[in-house]
C-alpha cells in the first residue's frame, strides 16, 4: 500500500512535467495548426539556457529559470518568423516536414556545442528526501512540481483572461474578422509559436537538474509531448493537462510494477488504447482551444 | 534526352564492379541500392499517400532482426529469413495502418514514432532473443544452391552488388505496378481529394492499409537484405537517423516519382561518403537538417521534377 502510494505520488511529481511539455505542444497544434516536431528541442533548448546560465554565467538556480524560458521564447518567435510565416497557406505536411528539419539541425548543433557527454545542473535544493508518512519526495521534485503548476495555471489564465489570449482565439478562428478588429495577425502568429517554445524550454529548464542534459533528451521530451497531446486530444488545453498526469502516474506503475526497461513503452500502449478507443482523446468534451 | 540518360543510367549500374576496384567504393554503392530500396517503400507512403511515417526504421529493423533470428537462431535458410523479413514487416504494416490511419496526418506520423520507439525497447530488453545491446553477429550470407552445382555463395561484395540491384529492380517494378494498377490511381485519387474519391466508392482506409502493408514489407526487405550484407544485427538497425535518412532521400529526390527516391538514395549515400573525409558525423546530419528546410523552400518538388522540367522546357 506505501508503495503504490510512492508511485502515485511520483506519478503525479512526474506528469506535471509532462503536462507543461503536453500544453506548449497542444496550443501550437489547436491554435496555429503547426505539428511542432521540434518541441523537444526547445525542451533541450531551456535545459541547456538554464545550465549555461548557472554554471557560467553563475547567476541564482532561480534567476536561470526565467532566463531559460526567455531564451525558449526567443528562439521560438526567429524560429516563426524566419521560417513559419514564409511558409502561412502552405500545407500542413509542408510545414511537418521543415519543423523535422528543424529538429535534426537544432539537435546536432547542441551536439556539436555542448559536445556528447551528460551534464548535471547543481540546484541549491537539499539531496535529503522529505518524508511525510509513508511516502518520501524530494525538495527538487516538490519546487518542479510546484513551478510547473503555476506555469499551467498561468498558460489557462493567459488565454483565457487576457486582451492577448483572446486575440490569439479570435485570430485562430477567423483571421479576417480579427484584423478587421485591429489585431495584428502577424504578431499574434509569432506571439503564440514563442508561448509554446517557452512553455517547453520551462520544462526543459525544470526537468534539467532532475535528470542529466544530454543533446538528444528532447526526442523523450517530445515523444511525451505527443503522447499527452494525442490523450487529451489534439488541441485540448485542459484534455493536454490531465493527459499529462494521467501518463506520468501510468508510467510510474508500469515501471514499478512491470518493468522499468519498459518505461517509455506505456506512451505507445495508452495511444493504441486511446486511438483504438477515443480517437478524439480521453477528454473530448472539455472545452477546446481555437 | 531523358532516355539516353535512363540507358547511360542503367548501363552504368549493370557494369559498376567491373571498374569500381575499391572494395570502400563498392560498399558504398551496395549501401545506396539498399536505401535505394527503403526509400521506394516510404516514398510508396509519402509521395503517394501523402502519409509520412516516422517509424520506418521500425520495419527496416524489423526485418533485419527476421532474417538475423531465424538464420543465426534456428538456423534456417537465408532465403527463408529474407522471406520473413519481408512477411513480419508487412503485418507489422497492417497492424500499424489499421490503426492509425482511420485518423491520418498527425496521428500517422505520431503513432509510426512511437511504434519505432517501442520495437527498439523490446530489441534491447528482450536479452533471450535478441541479445539486447549486444546484437545478433555471425548472420549467414546469401548462398545459391542449385541441384548439381557446387553452392555459389554470395559472400563478395561484387556478387552482392547484383542482389541489391536485382532488389531495387524489383522494388522498383513491385511500386510501378501498384502505381499505374487501380489501386494507384485510388491513393493519388485520395491524396489529391478524399471526400470526391469517396464518392465514387474508393474506400479510403482500405487502399492505405494496402500502401503501407505493401511499404512496410519493402522496407522489411531492405532490412533483410542488410541483416546478411553486413551479417551483423543489433538495436542500431532502429536508429531514428535511419529514418531521417529516408525522409531526406524521399523529399529531395521527388516524393510522388519513381525514379526520386533512386536518385535521393544514391545522392545522399554517396555524397557523405565523399564529404566524409572533410567533415564529422554530426556535421553531417546538421547539413541534412538545413539540406531538408533548403530542399522545401527552395525546390518543393525535389530534385527530379525540377530537372524533368528543365529538359522539356529546353
Amino acid at each position: 500500500m506505501d508503495q503504490l502510494l510512492q508511485h502515485l505520488l511520483n506519478g503525479l511529481l512526474l506528469g506535471a512535467t509532462y503536462s507543461l511539455l503536453g500544453i506548449g505542444l497542444t496550443l501550437v497544434f489547436g491554435l496555429m495548426n503547426v505539428v511542432n516536431f521540434a518541441h523537444g528541442e526547445f525542451y533541450t533548448l531551456g535545459a541547456y539556457a538554464a545550465f549555461a546560465a548557472l554554471s557560467l554565467a553563475s547567476v541564482h538556480f532561480f534567476l536561470a529559470i526565467p532566463l531559460a524560458i526567455a531564451a525558449g521564447a526567443l528562439a521560438g518567435a526567429v524560429c516563426e518568423r524566419c521560417l513559419l510565416r514564409p511558409l502561412r497557406g502552405q500545407s500542413i505536411d509542408t510545414v511537418m516536414l521543415v519543423m523535422i528539419g528543424v529538429w535534426i539541425t537544432m539537435q546536432n548543433a547542441e551536439l556539436l556545442g555542448w559536445g556528447g557527454v551528460a551534464k548535471s545542473v547543481p540546484t541549491p535544493f537539499p539531496t535529503e528526501p522529505l518524508v511525510l508518512g509513508p511516502v518520501s519526495v524530494a525538495p527538487l521534485r516538490v519546487f518542479v512540481f510546484v513551478v510547473s503548476g503555476g506555469l499551467i495555471l498561468g498558460a489557462h489564465l493567459l488565454l483565457a483572461r487576457t486582451k492577448l489570449g483572446r486575440a490569439m482565439r479570435a485570430t485562430f478562428q477567423d483571421r479576417e474578422t480579427a484584423a478587421l478588429m485591429g489585431v495584428s495577425i502577424e504578431r499574434i502568429h509569432t506571439i503564440t509559436f514563442a508561448f509554446g517554445a517557452g512553455l517547453a524550454a520551462a520544462a526543459g529548464a525544470l526537468l534539467g537538474p532532475v535528470f542529466l542534459l544530454y543533446p538528444s533528451m528532447g526526442d523523450l521530451a517530445s515523444l511525451k509531448a505527443f503522447s499527452v497531446v494525442i490523450l487529451g486530444g489534439l488541441g485540448n488545453f485542459a484534455g493536454a493537462a490531465l493527459g499529462g498526469l494521467v501518463l506520468g502516474v501510468a508510467e510510474e506503475l508500469g515501471a514499478g510494477y512491470v518493468s522499468s526497461g519498459y518505461r517509455d513503452a506505456v506512451g505507445f500502449l495508452m495511444i493504441v488504447a486511446v486511438l483504438l478507443l477515443r480517437p478524439s482523446g480521453l477528454f473530448a468534451r472539455a472545452e477546446r482551444v481555437g | 534526352m531523358s532516355r539516353a540518360a535512363l540507358l547511360l543510367a542503367l548501363a552504368t549500374a549493370a557494369t559498376a564492379p567491373a571498374w569500381v576496384w575499391n572494395p570502400y567504393h563498392l560498399h558504398t554503392l551496395i549501401m545506396a541500392g539498399i536505401f535505394a530500396v527503403l526509400a521506394l517503400s516510404l516514398n510508396l507512403l509519402l509521395g503517394y499517400t501523402g502519409q509520412l511515417s516516422l517509424g520506418h526504421a521500425a520495419f527496416f529493423g524489423i526485418g533485419a532482426y527476421a532474417a538475423g533470428l531465424l538464420t543465426v537462431k534456428l538456423e534456417w535458410s537465408p532465403w527463408i529469413g529474407l522471406l520473413a523479413a519481408v512477411v513480419l514487416p508487412g503485418a507489422a504494416g497492417y497492424v500499424i495502418g489499421r490503426l492509425a490511419l482511420k485518423l491520418r496526418g498527425a496521428y500517422f506520423v505520431l503513432l509510426t514514432i512511437s511504434f519505432a520507439g517501442c520495437v527498439s525497447l523490446v530489441s534491447v530488453n528482450w536479452m533471450d532473443l535478441t541479445n539486447g545491446p549486444l546484437g545478433l553477429p555471425g548472420v549467414p550470407p546469401l548462398e545459391i544452391a542449385l541441384p548439381g552445382l557446387p553452392p555459389l555463395s554470395l559472400r563478395t561484395k561484387a556478387a552482392f552488388y547484383y542482389v541489391v540491384l536485382a532488389a531495387v529492380a524489383l522494388s522498383y517494378l513491385v511500386c510501378l505496378a501498384l502505381i499505374r494498377s487501380r489501386v494507384g490511381r485510388a491513393l493519388v485519387a485520395l491524396r489529391e481529394n478524399e471526400t470526391l474519391a469517396a464518392s465514387v466508392g474508393i474506400d479510403g482506409t482500405h487502399y492505405l492499409v494496402l500502401a503501407a502493408v505493401v511499404s512496410a514489407a519493402m522496407a522489411g526487405f531492405g532490412g533483410g537484405l542488410y541483416a546478411h550484407y553486413t551479417r551483423f544485427v543489433s538495436p542500431e538497425v532502429f536508429l531514428f537517423t535511419y529514418t531521417v535518412t529516408m525522409v531526406i532521400m524521399v523529399v529531395a529526390g521527388g516524393k510522388g516519382t519513381l525514379a526520386g527516391p533512386i536518385v535521393g538514395a544514391v545522392l545522399f549515400t554517396v555524397l557523405p561518403e565523399a564529404l566524409r573525409a572533410a567533415t564529422s558525423w554530426q556535421w553531417q546530419m546538421l547539413l541534412y537538417g538545413v539540406l531538408l528546410v533548403g530542399v522545401l523552400f527552395f525546390m518543393p518538388e525535389g530534385i527530379v521534377p525540377a530537372a524533368r522540367r528543365r529538359w522539356s522546357a529546353s
